[in-house]
């Protein structure tokens, strides 16, 4: 935490949860990795740490969450907070994955061999994410391939941004910026989650993708700062990737669903709504220095909630591309179920030979004895 | 990501991940560093040692994280040799577009 | 011998064109921890072709960066093997592929990392060490779908009966190259053919020998996969990226 006295650094006065604005987002994830070890370190106030004795498991739960504790897999847990916490990673392992196609969708036309090198990178971080949440959830008693099966049976969900398509090479750029950008804002504070394996995962993601908003940053200040059908390109794409960007961060508070419970638990630490400001005002300073324009008319600052006003995303749309009816979501499922299916003789032949060796290599011994 | 394996679903026994192709669960360790012990750093899935040693290269240290691998499954352990390290960990030092500071931020420009 | 800006191309081009080939594995790999293999592959291709391709520039003198060489040359002018442009097929052929682009590769990079040429042996020395790893991957999968099941036994063969005929070109006579690919060629079946064994499955012989990618005479498909690769670039021309 570096407190305030390096606000004065920067031009720019919008407000900052948590510490300066100087360490960015990266501080945010170095101040949840620093406060994981503190509590590590402190242990349980009362109890000899891990050591639940004679206590009731739910009270030994609550309290541990109420010490901002870790849960971790071997503990006790309510079957609510094991199948929340199923629901979300899984639904955000999903995401990578699916996530990946939009903008792989880029990678054999990329401008540049530079940036061709940039967003294969970066696509590839992405399956390395969705392995980390998937290998999170298998913690809490669930299988990879329980998860993939209820994915690909149109069970599970997964982010509805995906669902839009990337038209042109513009939309790479502003995938990366706001769409990466939302989701860092979102994932920031599972950082502190109550759930050791999931804290953990993100903690890696979040600095792993520091460099794919930074990557998306650049392409549209480059497009913005080029050539007149460069920029056109520029600003057409955050036009259209503004508003489901909005949508990220899910109905509004007076609709969530899931929001309350999650809070209790420490699962989530803000609300849909707040999560949701919090990103309009970090885009606003940045679309400025962009040169681009936010397509919102009603977008203006607020002196007296120190915060931008702007207009919420349709929900009506979000719901609709949830259950199924935005541009992509049969392309992105049809490619998934391809990819899979295409894949199974592959996976049956690296266990079938897997196999094969485990029984030549216990035969001799078997003949031994 | 330290989780202790032997909670995991399957952890190392194929069981539970036998009902698709039966690819294991691995645990990875990373050595980060000369000096320092391996850690757990997650897990994998994979048919069989070689493969799951390869991913959890690909997987883990990407970032050049690390100068050694192992990977568990059940009571076995299985580390790369150290004659290996040279061609396994090289290729990732020339990935300088991996790290945010790889980026030009224009002046001024904050959150990113 | 001397570098010339065609043996640069060759070894760029060969590098450039089996990463876009591999890039287009993204997201539809066989399990998700091989999308992440396949990409780190392509990545190390896509590295050394900006290396090799960049120098070639600097060497011919005509103000041509990287970017320049990859985008905005024909198909008659690229003077990659025809071994990397073919179809990536199923995830036997793309192995068949790999298995055999990483062991040429790994001659002849090794061969040119002690050649005179100091950024040549330098490019080389470093990529060496990369293909290696490649060439283990390839390896790795070539061996299990080959002694795995009847089905992957079966693709796995057609893969390799598909694809060998194209290691033909690797090894033809270049007396003026840094390393004459011919004296590689042995080494190259040292390398592959206790692979093929272990992995039982049958060495193709040696008869229909297609080349002429190093003249620039390839296949019907670079054409396709140039259009794809240069489509946006060529669209603006002189735009900064």
């Amino acid at each position: 935490m570096s407190g305030c006295n390096t606000c004065s650094v920067h031009g720019h006065h919008f407000p900052e949860p948590g510490d300066g604005p100087a360490s960015g987002l990266l501080g945010q994830v170095e101040a949840a990795e620093a406060a994981l070890r503190a509590a590590a370190e402190r242990g349980r106030p009362g109890a000899p740490d891990g050591a639940a004795g004679d206590t009731d498991p739910q009270e030994y739960f609550t309290a541990l969450i109420e010490a901002d504790q870790k849960i971790e897999p071997r503990d006790w847990m309510p079957d609510a907070y094991r199948r929340t916490l199923i629901r979300q990673i899984a639904q955000h392992a999903h995401s990578e994955i699916i996530g990946m196609q939009p903008e792989g969708n880029w990678i054999t036309r990329a401008p540049s061999l530079k940036r061709k090198a940039i967003l294969l990178a970066k696509v590839q971080d992405e399956a390395g994410h969705g392995l980390y949440l998937y290998a999170a959830a298998e913690t809490l008693g669930v299988s990879r391939d329980e998860l993939v099966e209820l994915l690909l049976a149109g069970r599970q969900k997964y982010s509805s941004i995906f669902n839009y398509p990337t038209l042109t090479w513009a939309d790479v750029g502003a995938i990366g910026w706001l769409v990466d950008g939302a989701a860092i804002v979102n994932q920031v504070p599972l950082c502190r989650c109550s759930y050791g394996p999931y804290a953990r995962a993100m903690i890696r993601i979040c600095k792993e993708e520091s460099f794919h908003q930074r990557q998306g940053y650049e392409i549209l200040y480059t497009l913005a700062h080029g050539t007149p059908a460069q920029r056109e390109m520029a600003q057409d794409a955050v036009n259209r990737w503004w508003y489901p960007s909005l949508a990220m961060f899910g109905p509004p508070d007076r609709d969530s669903t899931h929001s309350e419970q999650s809070m209790a638990w420490k699962i989530k630490r803000f609300s849909n709504d707040e999560l949701r400001q919090r990103f309009v005002d970090m885009c606003v300073p940045q679309a400025e220095i962009l040169g681009l324009r936010i397509p919102d008319p009603e977008l203006r600052w607020n002196p007296e909630r120190q915060s931008y006003d702007f207009t919420p995303p349709d929900y009506a749309e979000l719901m609709r591309v949830i259950s199924g009816d935005g541009p992509c979501n049969r392309q992105r499922m049809a490619r998934r179920r391809r990819a899979h299916a295409e894949g199974a003789w592959v996976r049956e032949a690296a266990a079938a030979y897997a196999a094969k060796r485990a029984a030549r290599a216990t035969a001799p011994t078997e003949v031994a004895a | 990501m330290s989780d202790d394996p032997r909670t995991r679903t399957g952890g190392g026994a194929p069981a539970k991940t036998a009902d698709r192709s039966g690819w294991p669960l691995w645990e990875v360790f990373v050595r980060p560093r000369r000096g320092l012990a391996h850690h757990h750093v997650g897990s994998l899935h994979a048919p069989d040692a070689e493969l799951a040693l390869r991913n959890a290269r690909d997987l883990y240290t990407r970032r050049q994280e690390g100068v050694s691998i192992w990977v568990v499954p059940a009571a076995a352990i299985t580390a790369s040799s150290p004659d290996e390290k040279d061609a396994f960990f090289a290729p990732a030092a020339d990935k300088v577009y991996r790290h945010p500071t790889f980026y030009e931020v224009p002046e001024g420009a904050a959150h990113l | 011998m001397k570098t010339t800006v065609d043996h640069l191309l060759a070894l760029g081009d060969d590098a450039l064109i089996a990463a876009q080939r591999l890039g287009e594995w993204v997201a539809a790999a066989p399990e998700l921890e091989e999308d992440v293999a396949l990409a780190n592959i392509a990545l190390d291709q896509l590295g050394a072709a900006r290396l090799l391709l960049t120098y070639a520039g600097e060497l011919e003198g005509a103000g041509r960066d990287e970017d320049a060489l990859a985008y905005l040359r024909d198909d008659r002018e690229f003077r990659n093997c025809l071994l990397v442009e073919l179809p990536n097929g199923d995830f036997a052929v793309t192995m068949a592929k790999l298995l055999f682009l990483a062991a040429y590769q790994l001659t002849l990079y090794t061969a040119l990392s002690g050649c005179a040429d100091e950024r040549l042996a330098a490019i080389a020395s470093k990529a060496r060490k990369e293909v290696a790893y490649h060439l283990d991957h390839a390896r790795l999968w070539t061996v299990r779908l080959g002694d795995g099941t009847a089905e992957s036994h079966r693709r796995m063969q057609a893969a390799v009966d598909e694809i060998w005929p194209y290691t033909h070109e690797l090894f033809l006579p270049d007396p003026t190259a840094p390393v004459d690919p011919a004296g590689l060629r042995a080494e190259f079946l040292a390398i592959v053919e206790p692979v093929l064994a272990e992995a039982t499955l049958e060495r193709p012989a040696d008869d229909w020998a297609p080349e002429g990618g190093r003249r620039g005479l390839h296949t019907e498909h670079l054409s396709y996969l140039l259009a794809e690769m240069q489509v946006l670039h060529r669209a603006h021309p002189g735009a900064r990226w």
